[in-house]
């Protein structure tokens, strides 16, 4: 039997991407393999992870560049066979800038480069992502981003409360987000895109493991 | 074959939130410039095209614009075209 694989994409400017490797395959023993921006062969990987990091040096707009790369074009029928994706920061930013989920991330409200933990509600447990044996409904990851400001417009967002599609919501707003989204997953619940960083939350050595459920998650069918 | 220069404008839309223009505008003030009602920052993109005419041309561009340059969830756009 194949081992299940997570592949984890790599733009140029990627800085996430051994993070989410080391925390999938040193802290959960899955097997993952790196995908270079180019390939467009997703044949033997069971899931994708989209890092974070400065794809294409955040040009025109964050995650706008990189939508037009071969893998992202790959990434369409791969998302419709069920498979699942997780989108972390700049991530994030491509699922929305190449329409895998709706709205857009701009500039955070006060301008700063926010890198700070914070405390998020899990508002779906649309996908499973969230689903932890502690039951918890509050946990807490680390941010890094200038750009991480979700905005869309009134109807999106009825649509969004409508179909339990906001996943993770801020306490305590960092960064003028609308309704305070800090993630979100489309109908299916098989593509998640989130600001926060879970896999730089994965060892009690390092300042919490909230973000160990999410990544373990990705190995659900 | 034509060849055009094109300007395109891209702006955030009125709905959206621009805190790097806010910023700029506050630094105005502080400068000492009097009666700034309203401060916004945009993009503008030139572009030099060939193509068999100004429909042609035009055809191109909207798609840059709508797919590439702006992002219509955020952005709006405007260009301008001149034959060279």
């Amino acid at each position: 039997m194949d081992i299940f694989t997570v592949g984890v994409v790599v733009f140029p400017g990627s800085n996430c991407d051994r993070d989410v490797s080391w925390a999938l395959e040193g802290c959960l023993d899955i097997r993952t393999k790196y995908l270079w921006h180019e390939s467009s062969d997703l044949s033997d990987v069971d899931a994708i992870v989209l890092p974070g990091g400065f794809s294409y040096g955040d040009y025109l707009r964050c995650g706008a560049i990189a939508r037009f790369s071969p893998l992202i074009n790959a990434l369409d029928e791969f998302v419709k066979s069920g498979k699942r994706v997780l989108g972390i920061c700049n991530g994030f930013q491509i699922l929305t800038e190449s329409g895998f989920l709706p709205g857009a991330l701009v500039a955070n409200k006060n301008l700063n480069f926010i890198c700070d933990d914070v405390e998020l509600d899990i508002v779906s447990s649309k996908g499973g992502w969230f689903n932890n044996v502690d039951e918890k409904q509050t946990i807490k990851l680390p941010i890094a981003h200038g750009e991480g400001r979700y905005h869309c417009d009134s109807d999106t967002l009825k649509n969004l409360l409508d179909n339990e599609l906001i996943a993770l919501r801020y306490k305590n707003n960092p960064n003028g987000s609308s309704f305070d989204i800090a993630g979100i997953t489309n109908e299916k619940g098989n593509v998640l895109g989130l600001m926060p960083h879970p896999e730089r939350a994965c060892d009690e050595t390092i300042g919490g493991t909230d973000g160990l459920f999410t990544l373990k998650s990705l190995i659900l069918k | 074959m034509d060849q055009f220069a094109v300007k395109v404008f891209v702006r955030l839309r009125p709905s959206v939130l621009d805190p790097a223009g806010e910023a700029t505008k506050s630094a105005s003030i502080k400068l000492g410039a009097e009666g700034i009602k309203s401060l916004r920052i945009g993009k503008m993109i030139e572009v030099k095209i060939e193509g068999n005419g100004e429909n042609e041309v035009r055809g191109k561009i909207d798609l840059l614009c709508d797919r590439l340059f702006a992002n219509t969830v955020i952005e709006d756009y405007e260009y301008s075209l001149e034959k060279l």
